[in-house]
């Protein structure tokens, strides 16, 4: 029997605000311990919270990218536990009323366009963290009540690649719009998943595993193939899937189990006695959205449209936010935007990924990245050391046709000079010679290597193209 | 000078008849002489009350501007936190809990020069109606050291009666500043919700905590209120209603007022001396030109049940923030994080609070929710709208405030649904968020009791301007023999 997974996916992203959801307090991670904190984050007796308007405003942009409906009368409410590193015991989240509900995310997948529902956004507070030196424990407070939104999927994504595509759409809208700044290693985007499977064309849902604070891409990808391979293998031993929270171990490469079913939580939600109604009203939502900034969707269609870029470039240049940039400024100061597209893809990209870099920490600018096509396009350099000069710019971010001065790598026009290192060549490889006229094509290719060779790579390749033909006929 | 007024001491003070050093030094010898037998002090502030007077001293004499309640000796109910001043709600759970802030209306005080002079007994977390619950000690009624005072904010109303302090704040989730009010013979207001910032104000009941005045007149009660009301921003269930100058209500003409008596306050429950107290209270208000007519409130016999389901819902919540991890009580010895909880909160609390927190949490679980919580929130709105209902026909409404005089130690205390009918003709005014007033009216048996003026929405000044003609007529002039 087939089985197909079924995917949903909760993710929490730490807002970009400037202060605490409920206070004044700085959200600016790191800090000495304590050092971000005052009454109301610490929970002592008597503080009572005040909803900070900006989280309600990079929370509604947060909605409108992700094709939500914004509802208009919300309210807190409290979700009790006993935690040590929650100051309150209680969380203080949305529950029956989420601010956003009813959105969705296009994907790219390999049987094309697919829509990921978004069933909901809501807003809430983290909690403190809890550090452990031998055999005792401390709290550091200062993440108490930075904002989150928690974003919740439909049951929508079919494979781990499906998943892992849609959380990479996903951080690339909140990194579009600024909401939050993703930084999965500092745990400002982190992602649980739900998981199960059915025999591939059933209706109805097999019974569920959730795995939970995956922080990359990768651990995603990994751990759902891990529990999907293992659902799958239990069903087919005979064995029953039960409900249960389990975490990804990252060293082992396996999903473990943390706690099932039985210990489930009565969270006693109930609304925030301390807060009044949220009421966004119109005003406020059209505010926002005539202040969004064009997101991966538009700008990838727009580049399709305006540059005539095939769609994959327009895909993976649109990802990154600052990538795009990189590109627009590079079409602004007068580049082919498919050239400009094309180098992108290649060079940039690679060197980028080699390094484990980002398009942010280049030293050159997108109008150098122009002139070096210009060049190529130009004559002035071949292809192959227009690639020995990027890789030089990258290096020192100097600028291209200084390199190519500085270090005479002029492409050789000249017929005569090049004609004369054609006949040197061929004198010192008669075997080639002979080799071609028997038929051996790729005796010629060697010799236009050796030729490059001896010009240092500066001829200009179609000359000697044309210039060996004349040549070795002649002999 | 114990039992003089705040204004008239103002007066004296403004007059340079008496400096605040000297009115500060008599309340501590009053305290010392007193405070033995009514027990209502948790902790008096000495050294520092002096040296405040003595500022306010100084600036009475370089001729600064000082605050309305400059150089008045005050006290504090234990869940209002001043900081770096232990903040104990009368448990052991906090008994080492010191502040390191102030609640918005120390703040407001401490801006008006009000010298706060100590810390006021109270039921421990403000659950009861008695002061028994207080697991530090138990405060008595001036006027029968034999009797309660009241609760949960006994501690203030004693001291007020005692003549220790000039005014006292206490707080009010279902009565708790006007029944102690009405069994010790003094003036206890308690706002409309959001009227006084509630921040530092340690929770019982979010939804219906309201901080209020204790003080010997209506006059005192309104300068008061002038310092302590207002919008603030530390708190969002804080109204945004401009505040009045609240002594500007006092002597009025009162012709013409509509006053709705609801005739489920009078009934069963209600002892006789109450009664006769509070009606003759009521003939007064028709020879000062009052429209007094018999009003219906049938939904209030469900205000206790709900009251009970709301208040404990929230308390469950509220208090699972003592857990003797960061602050607070910790048990010596436990085995794990559980064990740490259950310890610490099973010795940290007493008896009242656990069995409120016990029936709060399962009002809320999830199985129980919407048969408890979800109708307690139904049942208090259909009170709200029968009080706005009323509020078409009346423009006051007027109640005993506690169904009895000031009963013995020990005698509701085994029980607690007979204490917790103390508060029967209080608790609607929380349930609807309504502001309402406690004044003394007579005496039955020696015993003083209290009239409930009951106003619509922000009528604060409605309810002055009415207890303040009341307050003359029947002129309630007794005092403890304390």
């Amino acid at each position: 029997m087939e089985f197909e997974a079924v995917i949903g996916l909760e993710i929490h992203a730490e807002l970009s605000t400037k202060s605490k959801i409920f206070c004044g307090c700085t959200t600016e991670f790191g800090g000495e311990v304590n050092t971000h904190c005052c009454p109301v984050c610490l929970g002592l007796p008597g503080a009572l919270p005040v909803l900070n308007k900006a989280v309600v405003d990079y929370a509604i942009k947060a909605g409108i990218a992700l094709n939500c409906n914004i509802n208009k009368e919300t309210y807190m409410a409290r979700k009790n536990y006993f935690y040590p590193d929650a100051p309150k015991n209680y969380q203080i989240t949305q529950h029956e009323t989420p601010l956003c509900s009813e959105g969705f995310v296009e994907v790219e997948t390999e049987e094309g366009l697919k829509k990921i529902r978004i069933e909901r956004i809501h807003i809430e507070e983290d909690a403190g963290k809890a550090l452990h030196e031998g055999d005792a424990s401390f709290i550091d407070f200062n993440r108490s009540g930075v904002p989150l939104i928690e974003i919740v999927t439909r049951p929508d994504m079919r494979s781990p690649q499906e998943a892992r595509m849609f959380f990479e759409k996903l951080r690339s809208i909140l990194l579009y719009t600024e909401v939050s700044d993703c930084k999965m290693q500092e745990g400002s985007l982190r992602c649980d998943a739900n998981v199960s499977i059915r025999p591939k064309g059933s209706k109805e849902f097999g019974v569920k595993t959730e795995i939970k604070n995956m922080n990359s891409f990768k651990a995603l990808e990994k751990a759902l193939e891990f529990e999907i391979e293992r659902q799958i293998n239990a069903v087919r031993n005979g064995e029953r899937i039960v409900q249960e929270t389990r975490r990804w171990d990252e060293s082992k490469g396996q999903t473990i189990v943390m706690r099932s079913k039985e210990e489930a939580h009565d969270y006693r939600y109930f609304p925030e006695p301390d807060m009044v109604y949220l009421v966004v009203d119109d005003n406020w939502i059209e505010d926002i959205k005539s202040n969004m900034p064009e997101l991966p969707d538009q700008k990838r269609k727009r580049y399709i449209e305006n540059y005539n870029l095939p769609e994959y470039d327009a895909e993976i240049i649109t990802a990154s936010k600052e990538l795009a940039a990189f590109f627009e400024e590079a079409v602004a100061n007068g580049g082919n935007p498919k050239s400009i597209s094309n180098w992108i893809m290649g060079e940039v990209l690679r060197t980028l990924n080699d390094r484990e870099m980002e398009i942010t920490d280049v030293k050159f600018k997108p109008a150098d990245l122009v002139k070096l096509i210009e060049l190529v396009e130009k004559g002035t350099i071949s292809n192959t050391i227009a690639k020995k000069v990027f890789a030089d710019m990258f290096e020192t971010g100097k600028q291209p046709e200084k390199i190519v001065e500085e270090k005479g790598l002029v492409q050789i026009s000249d017929e005569g000079a090049i004609r004369d290192i054609v006949n040197k060549v061929l004198d010192e490889n008669p075997q080639s010679i002979e080799d071609f006229k028997n038929g051996k094509t790729k005796a010629m290719g060697f010799l236009v290597g050796q030729i490059m060779k001896a010009s240092k790579g500066k001829a200009n390749p179609q000359l000697v193209n044309k210039l060996l033909d004349e040549e070795i006929r002649k002999r | 000078m114990h039992f003089k007024y705040a204004h008239e001491i103002k007066d004296l003070l403004i007059k340079k008849e008496v400096s605040a050093e000297e009115v500060v030094k008599s309340s501590i010898e009053r305290i010392k002489e007193v405070d033995g037998k009514i027990d209502a002090f948790l902790e008096v502030f000495e050294e520092d009350a002096i040296e405040n007077a003595k500022s306010v001293d100084k600036k009475i004499a370089n001729g600064e501007e000082v605050g309305a309640l400059a150089g008045i000796p005050m006290a504090i109910k234990d869940n209002i936190c001043l900081k770096n001043q232990k903040t104990t709600c009368a448990s052991k759970i906090l008994e080492n809990f010191t502040s390191p802030y102030d609640a918005t209306v120390v703040r407001k005080l401490k801006e008006s020069d009000a010298i706060i002079i100590g810390r006021l007994n109270m039921d421990e977390f403000a659950m009861g109606s008695s002061t028994e619950n207080s697991s530090i000690k138990k405060t008595k009624n001036p006027y029968d050291l034999e009797r309660v005072p009241g609760g949960s904010s006994g501690g203030s109303a004693a001291s007020v009666a005692a003549g220790e302090v000039y005014f006292s704040l206490g707080s009010d989730t279902g009565g708790s500043i006007r029944q102690p009010a009405s069994l010790c013979g003094v003036v206890g207001f308690k706002p409309t919700y959001g009227r006084v910032s509630r921040y530092g104000l340690v929770a019982f009941a979010s939804s219906l905590d309201q901080i209020g005045p204790f003080t010997r007149d209506v006059e005192d009660c309104a300068l008061v209120l002038n310092t302590i009301c207002g919008k603030d921003n530390l708190d969002s269930t804080s109204a945004n209603v401009d505040v009045e100058d609240f002594t500007t209500y006092l002597n009025k003409d009162i012709k013409g007022i509509r006053v709705g008596l609801p005739k489920e306050y009078f009934g069963e429950g209600i002892d006789e001396g109450v009664k006769r107290e509070v009606e003759k209270a009521v003939e007064a208000l028709k020879l000062l030109g009052a429209e007094v007519k018999e009003i219906s409130l049938p939904m209030s016999k469900y205000s206790l049940p709900v009251y009970y389901i709301l208040s404990s819902s929230e308390a469950s919540s509220n208090l699972a923030r003592f857990d003797g991890i960061r602050y607070g009580y910790r048990a010596d010895e436990f085995e794990d994080l559980v064990d740490l909880y259950v310890k610490s909160r099973s010795i940290g609390f007493g008896s009242e609070v656990k069995r409120r927190i016990m029936l709060g949490t399962y009002a809320l679980s999830s199985g129980y929710y919407d048969a408890y919580y979800k109708k307690a929130l139904k049942v208090k709105r259909l009170i709200i709208e029968e009080f706005k209902r009323a509020f078409e026909e009346v423009d006051l409404i007027v109640s005993p405030t506690s169904p009895s005089v000031a009963f013995k130690f020990g005698e509701k205390a085994d029980d607690p649904l007979k204490m917790y009918l103390s508060d029967v003709c209080t608790v609607p005014v929380n349930i609807a968020g309504l502001p309402a007033v406690s004044m003394p009216v007579g005496l039955s048996e020696g015993l003083p009791v209290g009239l409930q003026i009951i106003g619509n929405y922000f009528q604060e000044g409605k309810i002055l301007s009415l207890a303040s003609s009341i307050e003359k007529i029947v002129n309630f002039n007794a005092r403890p023999l304390i």
